[in-house]
């Protein structure tokens, strides 16, 4: 039998944690728990950067790490525990599915995401390329939290653990990407979530909540009906 | 040095904007920046034509003809647009409909957006393309909810969230490019996203990842293309921001992303020697074409009108890039530059005619050709040409496309013929007693801009009638790079 090293088996154990996190956001309701679940998050992420840029001796790696823990587990929490405090959205509505029914839904869509992540890890060289199914799970269990969602809040820590989860992909298929990419990539993530800040204040000054179905109104069949 | 004038002179104009952007003068600082932004482009484009491709800064940045031409075209309807803008905005600013501090964020997020918009355009690398290409959305967002109405907070939101979905996918597929690419070029430096290395070395990638890579890719710039079902933000963002960035939205932004798209096929197309990027682009094309002609039938709003048009057309230049070959590689790039100037030129024209009106919804825009005849005149023109009616420039594209697909795809004709007709009969018919008929418009305090408009439809016009020898000759290279077997 093929002993898998340590810092391996570590690595692994990492790329369970984000599973079960996406899986603990997907049926969490509380917005407060749901951004401290997404910095938890980025802090597995971080662990798992650290423990590969050690094994594999690649510096750049831990650059993008300390990107990692300035942006995804300080800077962005901190950022969004602010706006709910200002706004007072601590929970969420009764999603449009009911939370055992999501689960099923996440358990299919991991069975669908390592169908898909195939034929990417069989190519991939990298000693991380198991997990890249999981990445690939990650992104799409995000997905159906940002589907499921109606509160714009739940909708942008959907979005963000979505980004984690393509950040865990390119970690696990290509050591990361290059740095040039990374910067960019984290600051575009750090502008759209400070011009989500500007927008959610003037959404909350025109309805006075942050629950989306207010903004239901632009639909085709509406014009319709004011036709009649 | 153009480059570097060509990039710098909007990200200063963005920042000295910033502190600038609610004077007086401001709208007309925007227009000197917006100048310098074309003079550079023109300059560059003279440098390409002498001197053949560029490669600048380390390789982060190339200019072909492919790119270069739509450099130049984004320049000139940024100029154009910014002309525009400047009697449109004072409008709105003395109708109460924003204020001073917000023209300044208008000012600026303007010149950030033609800035990213020039780098997503010029740059080599792969994964700054996708930066640009986020950051240009992130600096529209704001614009499009400029007016802080319910609709308008609307459109924002969707636009954000759907395009921040569809552009993680690119970002995924961005990823799976450089994985497949870094088994070749290696993972030292950036080379394995750079698109001149890529394509040195296409046929070598791997067929199964690069197929994988652009669904992805496809989906995630489809999406900002407005290609149907992805299209959902587009007619909402057109319809609820101000109209001079409905102009650069349609006419410019949806240029950039079919580009990217186009990049991302020749690539692609390269490595898997099979024709499935061609079927899915011409897949996709079709069904926006069909869906925007019906959805057309709908529309109350003006705005959203010509935003139904701008997917229709979008879908016309995907599916004659999916065909493919020298012909129709041709004319779709024709048809980029002549629907990006027609579009920018009604919406500048539909912009006038919703102030005089008070009112963008179409049942209560009557008789415009009576109190100003030139707006009146320039949606009658600018919907002809839109429509494809013979001399202007969009009639030779469609024709040119729609006899390649007679000889090529020819199943696909009768759907495309279809839905043009469907097309033509519910704009003409709503254009008509919007510029004929009794009027209810009224005066405004600053005299409309309409050199623009007939700047735009002169060109395409002269496009449709004649065009020049060196321009053929620089579409036939552009067209010859993105590949004709």
């Amino acid at each position: 039998m093929v002993t898998i090293p340590f810092a391996l088996q570590l690595l692994n154990l990492c790329a369970a944690l984000l599973l079960l996190l996406s899986f603990a956001m997907l049926a969490q309701r509380r917005i407060v728990n749901l951004v401290k679940l997404l910095a938890l998050q980025g802090a597995v992420l971080l662990a798992a950067t650290l423990l590969l840029a050690w094994r594999t001796g690649q510096h750049h790696l831990y650059l993008s790490a300390a990107l990692t823990l300035a942006l995804k587990v300080v800077l962005l929490p901190w950022i969004l525990h602010r706006l709910i405090r200002r706004l007072e959205v601590y929970w969420d509505t009764e999603p449009l599915l009911n939370i055992s029914g999501t689960m099923l839904v996440g358990v299919l869509v991991v069975v669908f995401a390592f169908g898909l992540a195939q034929p990417i890890s069989a190519l991939a060289s990298t000693a991380t390329r198991s997990s890249i199914g999981i990445a690939v799970a990650v992104m799409l269990l995000s997905f159906v939290t940002m589907i499921t969602r109606r509160k714009a809040m739940s909708q942008v820590v959907g979005f963000l653990s979505m980004e984690n989860g393509l950040f865990f992909g390119a970690m696990s298929a290509t050591y990361g990407m290059p740095m040039v990419v990374e910067f960019g990539v984290a600051l575009d993530v750090l502008v759209a979530v400070l011009v989500l800040g500007i927008f959610f204040f003037q959404i909350r000054e025109q309805f006075d909540s942050l629950d989306l179905h207010h903004l239901e109104s632009l639909k085709e069949s509406h014009s319709l009906e004011e036709d009649g | 040095m153009e480059f570097l004038l060509l990039l710098a002179s909007p990200l200063a104009g963005a920042l000295l904007l910033g502190v600038f952007g609610a004077r007086r003068w401001a709208p007309e600082l925007n227009v000197a920046v917006s100048f310098a932004t074309f003079l550079a482009a023109c300059a560059l484009t003279a440098r390409v034509v002498g001197e053949g491709n560029l490669l600048v800064a380390r390789e982060q940045f190339f200019i072909d003809p492919f790119n270069v031409f739509l450099v130049t075209l984004t320049a000139f309807v940024g100029l154009t647009t910014s002309l525009f803008s400047r009697p449109y905005m004072r409008v709105e600013l003395e109708h109460g409909r924003v204020s001073a501090p917000r023209l300044r964020l208008y000012h600026s997020m303007y010149q950030l957006f033609m800035t990213t918009m020039l780098i997503a355009l010029t740059t080599n690398n792969m994964g700054l393309l996708w930066v640009a290409m986020e950051a240009a959305t992130l600096s529209t967002v704001l614009l499009v909810t400029l007016y802080r109405t319910a609709a308008s907070l609307e459109a924002g939101w969707k636009y954000f969230i759907l395009c921040g979905v569809g552009i993680a996918q690119a970002l995924f597929g961005t990823i799976l490019v450089y994985l497949a690419a870094e088994k070749i070029l290696g993972a030292e430096g950036v080379s394995a996203l750079l698109w001149t290395h890529l394509n040195a070395v296409k046929e070598q990638l791997e067929p199964a990842v690069l197929s994988l890579a652009f669904v992805f890719l496809l989906v995630g710039y489809g999406t900002k293309v407005g290609l149907a079902p992805l299209h959902n933000w587009l007619p909402d963002a057109h319809a609820e921001g101000p109209t001079p960035i409905s102009a650069v939205l349609s006419g410019l932004l949806l240029n950039v992303a079919i580009y990217a798209v186009v990049r991302c096929k020749v690539l692609v197309e390269g490595s898997l020697q099979s024709q499935l990027p061609s079927r899915m682009l011409m897949g996709f094309g079709l069904l926006s074409v069909v869906l925007a002609a019906f959805f057309l039938w709908r529309q109350r709003d003006v705005k959203r009108l010509f935003a139904y048009s701008s997917i229709e057309h979008m879908g016309i230049i995907t599916f004659a890039f999916g065909m493919g070959g020298p012909v129709a590689n041709f004319a779709a790039l024709l048809h980029m530059t002549v629907h990006s100037l027609t579009k920018s030129a009604i919406f500048f024209a539909v912009g006038h005619a919703a102030q005089k009106a008070g009112s963008q919804l179409m049942e209560n825009i009557r008789g415009l050709i009576t109190l100003s005849p030139t707006i009146g005149w320039g949606l009658m023109m600018g919907s002809l040409a839109i429509l494809g009616m013979p001399p202007f420039g969009v009639f030779a594209s469609e024709f040119l496309i729609l006899t390649t697909a007679m000889r090529e795809q020819w199943w696909a004709t009768p759907i495309l013929l279809t839905a043009l007709g469907v097309a033509f009969a519910a704009i003409f018919g709503r254009v008509q007693p919007m510029v004929f008929g009794e009027t209810t418009a009224r005066r405004l305090p600053h005299p409309p801009a309409l050199l623009p408009v007939f700047a735009h439809l002169g060109i395409v016009l002269v496009l449709g009638l004649y065009i020049p020898p060196y321009l053929a000759h620089w579409y036939r290279a552009a067209a010859r790079l993105i590949g004709g077997e």
